[in-house]
């Protein structure tokens, strides 16, 4: 923790003191910091305020005086928008790094030291000097060897004690062993010790560890800052006509929530007053807006468009349709925690080959009369020489270097599984809304309008939060049209905004036909002159050249959508795939189902809570950042940007790091079936150890460090 | 020999300096947010601007 942000260190007063994060993309060079520290830390009732520059966030210590929905207002008053992010989301993964990374910073040291004195010892030290030598090999060894050893000790342990081997068991028993007999060897004072080669095995071991634990972090930290985490709730008025916040997970039956346009409902309901037009896309797939009016039922997780409503709360919390949805994803997910890593999976021979190797050599020389003193030494050598650099350093080393390349196009990939599992789909199904399309509305006919008119449009499109409003800005803004000077705006709700400008009434808002009034149409008038925008869902760029490339992989498409069967098959026979419409979350997840019992590993890309179970149900899935909270939590990985492209970018390089995988363990087999049998002569010295293990660790680095090059 | 019973605890001291060192900027939180570091050294008055001590 930073000294500035600890906030025990300015706890003066007994009242108690709360911190907050909030995720700030917006922030970009050094003049945001001090704008947004300077201006958040001299608030009342604020302690302190720390940017962090590398997270896009803003930490804060405040008093209960000024809450969280406060804060926002304010930095968004500084010019920047903020989300609230739960109290410390990475607090146990960072825990785990940390401790890797203190055991690769001892291990490097006693490596470094012990290597130094060892040197000496092998160019020719004798007498007293190699005595005093290895003694202190021994006082640096024994100690780093054992905390440095810990995580690989624990783990070996946990998998023992459940009648199970992994990778730290003979990595355990060889690095124990040889260190054992070394310190024997030392205080007997004779013979070689093999200090160094047991501390440079783990630190090898643990860099690939280490590197491992950073990909999945600064994966997860990158899909934080997406997440909108805006804590889900709604304005209650209750019986005296006043209103309070309540979250989503205290709301009752009963209730009445005030639901502002462009808010998502937080639960359940009927609705009481108001009629509007409620978008459903994220939560069923549905792309037209249905209409809702008084008696009408509407569920979580829908945006309300037009106009403000007041809905009686008839379920909430986990009895919520978003919630079956949840459910339906956990059970989903349960059949990919049982995906095996490729490096377990060599593991699983590796290890009893190298037990079965170590404990043949004992046992021959043992026979051969060579002593057990001996027989454990040359046991000791062959646990060594084996021990799995090229799986332990090789596959992070390339798995991150393919992610760390993605993620500068804009691909946040979870971890090194995902990145195996994308690797091995060959069938893909896509969702349509959000997902093929952009999932927001964009105007068609903006170039029909002239300047004035498109000027007039821009003022009054940025005074309203409207959906259909902020899609017309962004255009216009994208466009370099600069806002006319309108007076007295207004805005009339579920009819828009009003204005004057030279004197002539202006408005931007609901078409006076009620053909139109399905939402996607917004009408502009100027003193007599109407015109009407009209707005729909566009493609994605690059969707075909996306499809075309999936094609050339060997991964035909499909779509499955939750929305209406002729819009789906429209959208589809323009791209010319085959497509399911209508489908519900249970049907996306019985096609998936469908398609691996028949021998298919399916590549699902979604956005929608709808989804999400689809999404955890895949081999590997693929969420655009657009996506839904829940989708981009169960998507193996989120682009960012608009372009479809990103999908074959991902596979290709996924691809391509399990070929240098691959190349890798021919390496390292290879390396193994010169150097074992040198082991089982009994020709290891330490020194042979010593310049096996580093050069077939840099062949693979090297071997991996190629995905750097194939990346741009 | 005499060199050696100085200089080996010399480089074991220097060593151990760098490891301690390394592990206190790790606990310190040096490394939470290198880019901030970067770009916080263009900012004016930094100690006093951005944290009110009361």
């Amino acid at each position: 923790m930073n000294q500035a942000s600890d906030p025990a260190q300015f706890r003066t007063d007994p009242a108690p003191l709360e911190d907050s994060r909030f995720a700030v993309p917006g922030m970009r060079c050094a003049g945001c910091i001090a704008k947004l520290e300077n201006g958040i830390g001299s608030l009342a009732g604020v302690v302190t305020a720390r940017v962090n520059f590398s997270a896009k966030q803003l930490a804060v210590a405040h008093e209960a005086s000024i809450d969280d929905r406060q804060l926002i207002a304010e930095i968004g008053k500084l010019g920047f928008q903020a989300q609230p992010l739960s109290a410390n989301p990475l607090g146990r993964d960072d825990k785990e790094r940390k401790r890797l990374i203190r055991a690769l910073g001892v291990a490097g040291f006693g490596m470094m030291n012990v290597m130094l004195l060892s040197v000496s010892v092998w160019s020719g030290a004798a007498g007293s000097t190699r005595g005093l030598f290895t003694w202190l090999s021994a006082l640096i060894g024994v100690p780093v060897i054992a905390y440095a050893g810990r995580p690989f000790f624990d783990s070996a342990l946990m998998a023992l004690r459940h009648g199970r081997t992994n990778m730290d068991v003979p990595i355990s028993i060889g690095v124990i062993l040889a260190t054992g007999m070394s310190l024997y060897e030392t205080i007997t004072g004779g013979g070689e010790a093999y200090f160094e080669s047991a501390a440079m095995l783990l630190f090898f071991l643990l860099a690939g560890r280490t590197l491992d634990a950073v990909m999945r972090d600064r994966a997860r930290a990158g899909i934080e800052s997406l997440l909108r985490q805006q804590a889900p709730g709604a304005m209650v008025l209750d019986d005296n006509g006043v209103t309070r916040w309540v979250k989503a997970n205290a709301l009752a039956p009963g209730d009445r929530m005030l639901v502002a346009v462009g808010e998502n409902l937080a639960a359940d309901g009927v609705v009481e007053q108001g009629t509007s037009h409620c978008d459903l896309s994220l939560v069923s797939g549905e792309s037209a807006p249905q209409s809702c009016a008084v008696g009408d039922s509407v569920i979580a997780g829908a945006v309300n468009l037009s106009a403000p409503l007041t809905v009686r709360v008839t379920a909430s919390g986990r009895d919520t349709v978003i919630a079956d949805i949840a459910r339906l994803m956990d059970e989903a997910g349960q059949s990919r925690s049982r995906y095996v890593r490729i490096a377990d999976r060599a593991s699983r021979l590796y290890a009893p080959a190298v037990h079965t190797l170590a404990a043949l050599a004992f046992v021959g020389w043992m026979i051969a009369g060579a002593g057990w003193h001996h027989s454990l030494t040359i046991a000791a050598a062959v646990l060594i020489i084996t021990c799995p650099c090229a799986l332990g350093l090789a596959v992070p080393v390339s798995q991150v270097v393919a992610a760390g390349g993605l993620m500068r196009r804009g691909v946040l990939v979870k971890d090194g599984s995902a990145l195996e599992r994308f690797a091995q789909v060959d069938r893909a199904l896509f969702d349509k809304t959000g997902t093929i399309t952009l999932g927001r509305l964009k105007p068609l006919d903006l170039d029909r309008l002239t300047q004035v008119q498109a000027a007039v449009a821009l003022t009054l499109a940025q005074a309203s939060r409207h959906p259909i409003a902020a899609a017309v800005r962004d255009e216009l803004i994208a466009r370099g049209i600069t806002p006319a000077p309108v007076e007295d705006l207004v805005e009339i709700s579920g009819e828009g905004m009003r204005g004057i400008y030279r004197g002539q009434p202006v408005s931007l808002g609901r078409p006076a036909s009620a053909e139109d009034a399905a939402g996607s149409v917004t009408c502009l008038t100027i003193g007599d002159i109407s015109t009407a925008i009209r707005l729909a869902d566009a493609m994605r760029p690059d969707v075909t050249a996306a499809m075309d490339r999936l094609r050339h992989m060997g991964i035909p498409a499909s779509i499955i959508s939750g929305d209406r069967v002729e819009a789906v098959s429209a959208m589809a026979q323009a791209i010319g795939l085959e497509s399911q419409g209508h489908a519900l979350p249970q049907d996306k997840i019985n096609a998936i189902k469908t398609l691996q019992s028949s021998g298919y590993r399916v590549l699902m890309v979604g956005d929608g809570l709808n989804d999400g179970p689809a999404l955890a149900a895949a081999t590997a899935s693929i969420a655009p950042a657009s996506a839904t909270d829940m989708g981009q939590q169960a998507a193996d990985a989120v682009f960012t940007g608009d372009s479809l492209i990103a999908v074959p970018v991902v596979i290709g390089t996924a691809r391509r790091t399990m070929r240098i995988v691959r190349q890798n363990f021919a390496l390292a087999i290879g390396y193994n079936a010169l150097a074992v049998p040198l082991a089982f002569a009994g020709l290891v010295t330490p020194l042979v150890a010593a310049i096996a293990m580093s050069l077939s660790s840099v062949l693979v680095v090297a071997n991996a460090l190629r995905l750097t090059r194939a990346e741009r | 020999m005499t060199g050696l019973l100085l200089l080996i605890p010399v480089a074991l001291f220097l060593g151990l300096g760098g490891l301690v060192a390394f592990l206190w900027a790790m606990s310190n939180g040096q490394f939470e947010d290198p880019d901030g570091s970067a770009v916080r050294i263009l900012l004016e008055d930094e100690s006093e601007g951005n944290v009110r001590r009361d």
